[in-house]
């Protein structure tokens, strides 16, 4: 099948607008008698907050007002994805470094940031823990106590625990030949959006309207209005052009109070955070995984016993969702005949943690890689050799009750191998290593798209997906261009404006060019059905004659029209539009441990190579291989560059990134100086992004979703390829010069 | 602190511009609140990310940390004075060419430091790309085809020099 638009290297439609200056973020825009809110945060971890005396900061000109929770309506509207705790101020009590305890209004920024040093917080401290092990102590203080939900295990710190698992662990750990087992650990990472959490608020309507960088404006639209009793159609999110989410900007943050705001004042109000409220703001969740596993001797898996542990932050913000979600694929990508899988997510006095860019799978995928490593080792089987007798075909079953295996999996895996030159010989101190990354999209999904085919033929498409960098704006444009047969240049998008668009359930998971795709290419035959039956309508005399339409053109009863010509036949010159209605619904099934079946498996095989410079620890990573099946490239140039920003995005928690805490609790390295991510020095001298196509995925045109694969297998093949040359184990991120210097200093004992 | 206004007479975008600023505002404050010219980026506010850049006196700075009465005197470029006649700048057409653009937020800043690296090297290699940029961060975009940009941006203009000579 020829395409005209799919598979072409069509350039990015918001591009011009963003290298001009042009584009504007929510940062960037006003409204008339807008306020400016500020936030006051928590300087401790865990506090009574005894008084706050604002009279000072009052005082300042240009100050509107200063409100802290119990200024709020009482009980203190709270909210939250999952669950309903997270409340707008701090709520007589702290939980985390940096929680919000006040905000200023102001008439400019600057007097909010002049009256936030004038407020007075009088604290009583009290214990904390931010550490795995503390959280878990039979006496550690109890982080959410007043949040009684769906998951807690009542008296501790456990917000959650999920359970999953087939055939028989028990009886294989005995029968097994040969068993490994090991701990492997994730730090806290920060998404570091370049561009600041903001939004802005405004009554509207009888309701609110949010400007926001979100990613799920229409989640975000059920959270505000929950948490302040209104209903769906009294807020409206507008959900503005994202410089940069990553799972970071999914889940409402500063949104649900500065809706109050906006409402309590009945004024436009503008809150910004700083690049270092944005560390308060959101985060990805440490991880503990335990692997247990057992191999014949020939390296087939027997058994996978994986204990996983998420710390996650003072609320639950989507972290149980990313603890469940994640550790159900916790075997890889492997045929497992005997899996038990156990996952708890654990409240700590930390800042909540979200989605981030592969939803939990980095931290389950460098733990199974890494053993899957640590097992060709100990068998003497080669790390591909062993990937390749424990994939499984296409067809065959990964997870049972799941979606079978969708592609040719060996094909890929062959493909990094070979690209990064598996099995030829080796220069001095270079080391190699493979890894496999996989993860599946948001189960039970539902995204609906309205196309719209105006009287002088061109389209509007209407998404609720959120255009962040990925380039949605301009895949949708092309799938609906190719769908419906006109050139991408006469389609405009409409995106993310909940009072214009149908719904969607998120921009996340790598899912719209599948879900979202699926939903514009059902809107656009629906108008081509409409066109069909106005043909026939119009033209037919007594006789049904087949109407065909092409690139625009409708064929029948000997005549040739353009869109333009049979709606002007059929409405009247001038007149009418065609509007289609497209919806793509994902499995949903009663009882499914994670809601549904996989809409495909995103999957993904890495490969590096490096070397060491034994003196200060530094890793060198002289060529890195990422091969990913797509099913079907929507648009080459922009599938290689998610694929490429996700690689080096992983060469960050792979080397350099780390969010610490110290024994009180605070965060001490929030912030671009103490906490660095990659810079262009840091890049590996060679990436090189290939695809596997076989158009066998579920997305329009055979497409399968990328835009997270790239990041989930980077550190197990770096890690991997370390251990090849230096012959060191690294079962903990990040592999710092200073970590590596350790670990070769240990060794030479 | 004085909060007298001080009054500064500067060239911005080619045009003569005369205002009055706080002494304690910085150039980017200046810039986006003052001016209403949001092109120029704000993030880390400590010069750390170079989301800010602009080009002063033909070098690239972070105007988070250049204070406003600094520029008196000064020769500014900002992003929006790079469209030329309607035509965009090489950099900016390169970037679009190339790839190098997703969320867009980093790249005003980006383009400004490729912009003031060119104004000097029209040929740079790929080090010396690597080295004007690395006061830039990017989180979409992984650096590789911002590189490409810039390097087919100087070929463009060593080209478009060659025709005119």
């Amino acid at each position: 099948m020829e395409f005209d638009v799919v598979g072409k290297d069509i350039k990015r439609t918001d591009a011009l607008k963003k290298v001009t200056g042009t584009l504007d973020y929510v940062i960037d825009q006003k409204m008339q008698g807008m306020l400016y809110g500020k936030l006051l945060r928590s300087e401790h971890a865990h506090a009574k907050i005894v008084n706050v005396d604002a009279s000072a900061a009052k005082e300042i000109p240009g100050v509107y007002d200063v409100i802290t929770s119990t200024d709020l309506p009482q009980p203190v509207p709270r909210f939250g994805p999952i669950k309903q705790d997270q409340p707008l101020l701090a709520d007589r009590v702290v939980n985390y470094h940096g929680e919000p305890v006040a905000v200023v209004l102001a008439d400019s920024e600057e007097a909010a940031q002049k009256a936030l040093k004038k407020i007075k917080v009088e604290y009583e401290k009290l214990p904390s823990v931010s550490k795995l092990d503390d959280a878990l102590r039979a006496d550690a203080p109890i982080v959410n106590p007043d949040s009684i939900g769906m998951y807690e295990e009542l008296g501790s710190n456990i917000c959650g625990n999920w359970k999953f698992g087939w055939g028989d662990v028990e009886a294989k750990n005995r029968a097994s030949s040969f068993m490994l087992k090991n701990v492997y650990e994730f730090p806290m990472i920060h998404h570091f959006p370049i561009e600041p959490f903001s939004c802005i608020c405004y009554p509207e309507n009888g309701g609110v309207a949010i400007r926001s960088p979100i990613q799920h404006p229409f989640i975000l639209r059920r959270v505000v209005a929950k948490a302040l009793h209104m209903e769906l159609s009294q807020v409206r999110v507008i959900g503005n052009a994202i410089g940069g989410g990553f799972g970071g900007k999914g889940y409402p943050k500063i949104e649900p109070l500065t809706a109050y705001l906006a409402l309590h004042t009945g004024k436009p109000v503008k809150i910004v955070l700083s690049l270092e409220e944005g560390f308060f703001s959101a985060r990805r969740s440490s991880s503990r995984v335990t692997m247990n596993t057992g191999f014949d001797l020939e390296g087939k898996i027997q058994f996978q016993d994986v204990k996983v542990e998420f710390l996650v932050g003072a609320y639950a913000d989507t972290a149980p969702r990313v603890a469940s979600k994640s550790s159900y694929l916790g075997c890889g990508p492997y045929v497992t005949p005997n899996a038990r899988i156990d996952c708890r997510a654990v409240y700590s006095h930390t800042v909540p943690s979200t989605a981030f860019r592969g939803f939990g799978m980095p931290q389950i995928v460098w733990a199974v890689e890494s053993q899957m490593n640590e097992a060709s080792k100990v068998l003497g089987i080669d790390p591909l050799e062993i990937r390749l007798r424990n994939l499984p075909k296409k067809g065959e079953i990964l997870v049972p009750g799941d979606r079978p295996v969708d592609g040719d999996w060996e094909q890929g895996l062959r493909k990094a191998a070979e690209t990064i030159g598996w099995g030829t010989e080796k220069p001095d101190g270079i080391g190699r290593g493979i890894a496999i990354g996989i993860k599946n999209p948001i189960p039970a999904s539902l995204s609906k798209s309205i196309v719209k085919l105006h009287a002088d033929g061109s389209v509007t498409v209407s998404v609720g997906t959120s255009e962040m960098g990925q380039g949605a704006r301009t895949t949708m444009g092309q799938i609906a261009a190719e769908s419906i047969g006109v050139p991408m240049e006469r389609v405009s998008l409409i995106m993310a404006d909940t009072g214009a668009v149908p719904f969607d359930t998120a921009t996340a998971g790598s899912r719209s060019t599948v879900a979202m795709g699926n939903a514009v290419v059902s809107a656009c035959h629906d108008i081509k059905e409409q066109l069909t039956e106005m043909a026939h309508e119009l033209f037919a005399d007594g006789s049904q004659e087949e109407v065909v339409i092409s690139r625009g053109t409708i064929e029948a009863y000997g005549k040739s029209l353009s869109y333009a010509d049979i709606l002007a036949e059929y409405f009247g010159p001038n007149m009418g539009e065609v509007v289609g209605n497209g919806t793509y619904k994902g499995s949903k099934i009663e009882g499914h441990p994670v809601g549904g079946k996989a809409d495909f498996w995103e999957i993904v095989f890495t490969a590096a190579e490096v070397s060491v410079d034994t003196e200060s620890g530094k890793v060198y990573t002289n060529k890195l291989v990422n091969v990913s099946d797509v099913g079907c490239i929507i648009n080459p140039l922009q599938a290689e560059a998610q694929e490429e920003g996700a690689a080096i995005m992983g060469m960050g928690h792979t080397f350099m990134e780390q969010m610490v805490y110290d024994d009180s609790g605070r965060l001490v390295n929030g912030g671009a100086l103490d906490y660095r991510v990659p810079t262009i020095m840091d890049i590996p001298a060679e990436f090189i992004s290939k695809f596997i196509e076989n158009r066998d995925g579920a997305g329009p045109f055979g497409a399968k979703g990328i835009g997270e694969s790239g990041i989930i297998a980077i550190a197990p093949a770096v890690a991997a390829a370390v251990n090849d040359t230096l012959g060191i184990r690294f079962r903990q991120l990040p592999l710092s010069a200073e970590n590596v210097w350790k670990e070769l200093h240990r060794e030479s004992k | 602190m004085s909060t007298d206004l001080i009054e500064i007479h500067f060239s911005l975008n080619g045009e003569r511009k005369t205002i009055e600023v706080k002494p304690y505002h910085t150039l980017a404050q200046v810039l986006r609140d003052q001016l209403d010219l949001t092109g120029t980026k704000l993030c880390c506010e400590e010069g750390e990310c170079g989301a800010c850049t602009v080009i002063l006196n033909e070098k690239a700075v972070t105007s988070c940390i250049v204070l406003a009465p600094e520029i008196n005197g000064c020769e500014l470029k900002t992003i929006e004075g790079l469209v030329q006649d309607g035509e965009l700048d090489p950099v900016q057409e390169a970037f679009i060419e190339k790839g190098a653009v997703q969320c867009g937020y980093c790249i005003p800043g980006m383009i400004m430091s490729a912009k003031a690296l060119l104004q000097e090297n029209n040929d740079p290699c790929e080090a010396d790309i690597r080295e004007a940029l690395a006061g830039n961060l990017c989180r979409c975009a992984g650096y590789y085809r911002i590189i490409d940009a810039v390097t087919s941006a100087g070929k463009q203009i060593r080209e478009a020099n060659a025709a005119k000579s």
